[in-house]
């Protein structure tokens, strides 16, 4: 049923996220554009910019979308993003049980030491995953993606800004 | 006020006006929790901060979860959460209930062909402060290289991939530094 798989799937992604919103895109891709198809990359690229321009954590964000455009109803958003809230109240709650002994805890830290790495990875596949023909149509799509990375990672630009920038100039181009 | 009103509206706000992903909150959940409703001092903040952080899950409901928590109970973790995913669900849903019907207009297509290869770009942005950040040597910078490849070319789940690097990580610290 496609409401149980909905929540197994986003408390999956909910439980191995670790290191933020851009590492969450790359399990979520996986799930829901790769393994299940829910959702087409360009669909899926559509989704990331949305949640980018709407307020709160791309995680809630992508659930709620994903639950909906699934099931076309927004039961489907509220189970999805249940389930990827879910694995915060487990985990949380037994933290929080065992906070003293959490604190200093080697085995944890020598697991995130090792986590670290490949969560930059994930986002570096979530990147590459989304060059697509769909997603790059032109060579503009190309000039578009070199001005955008240059004056988030260089002119330290609101990517908010970058999103309405590169609408305008998509507008204005096509 | 009501201890749950207060917390839920706390929340809400604190979800309202978080826009860019969680890091961009912090100052405001900072003002909130810890200078205005005193319901944190700065050290339990921190705390509340870095465990947030290496929790896995999403970042912002692993911060509500936990000063709900210290303020009151699992109820008041609940009410946190709630408060802080409520106002994106909202705007989300209402989002989704309509882009479908805007996604064949012309204006709206070509709008999106400019920003999808932007999203891509600020998706690859984060990579160089990050790998600045983690002082990779030239062992540990294959990590994220295979697990690159490893998507990408071979389409293993990334969920195998968190696993074994987290084996990795406590096989050297235990096995080969000692």
């Amino acid at each position: 049923m496609i409401y149980i798989q909905l929540f197994i799937t986003f408390f999956k992604i909910g439980l191995f996220t670790f290191g933020g919103g851009y590492a969450m895109i790359s399990l979520i891709q996986n799930e829901v554009v790769v393994k299940h198809q829910w959702v087409d990359a360009s669909s899926f690229t559509d989704m990331i910019a949305i949640s980018q321009m709407t307020p709160g954590p791309i995680g809630i964000n992508s659930a709620t979308y994903v639950g909906y455009s699934v099931t076309g109803n927004a039961l489907g958003s509220a189970i999805a993003t249940f389930a990827v809230s879910l694995p915060s109240f487990i985990i949380i709650f037994l933290i929080a049980y065992l906070y003293s002994q959490f604190k200093k805890n080697k085995w944890f830290d020598a697991a995130l030491s090792g986590i670290k790495p490949v969560v930059l990875g994930l986002i570096g596949a979530a990147a590459t995953l989304l060059v697509t023909k769909e997603n790059f149509i032109d060579w503009t799509s190309w000039a578009i993606f070199g001005v955008a990375f240059a004056i988030t990672q260089w002119g330290k630009v609101n990517p908010i800004y970058v999103i309405i920038l590169a609408g305008v100039a998509g507008y204005l181009i096509y | 006020m009501n201890i749950y009103i207060e917390i839920f509206s706390t929340f809400a706000k604190i979800g309202a006006f978080t826009i860019g992903g969680g890091y961009a909150m912090l100052p405001l959940i900072q003002t909130e929790v810890v200078t205005k409703k005193k319901w944190l001092n700065e050290k339990e903040f921190l705390d509340v901060l870095a465990i947030s952080q290496s929790a896995p899950g999403v970042f912002v409901i692993n911060m509500s979860v936990f000063i709900g928590l210290r303020v009151k109970g699992k109820a008041g973790s609940v009410i946190a959460a709630l408060g802080s995913a409520l106002p994106s669900f909202v705007a989300i849903l209402l989002i989704a209930m309509f882009f479908d019907s805007f996604k064949e207009n012309e204006v709206v297509q070509s709008v999106f062909k400019g920003i999808r290869p932007a999203v891509v770009a600020l998706i690859a942005v984060p990579l160089i402060g990050m790998s600045k950040g983690m002082n990779l040597n030239r062992y540990t910078s294959l990590i994220p290289i295979i697990t690159l490849l490893l998507i990408v070319a071979f389409r293993i789940s990334p969920i195998y991939i968190l696993i074994a690097g987290a084996l990795l990580g406590i096989f050297y610290h235990y096995l080969i530094k000692r």
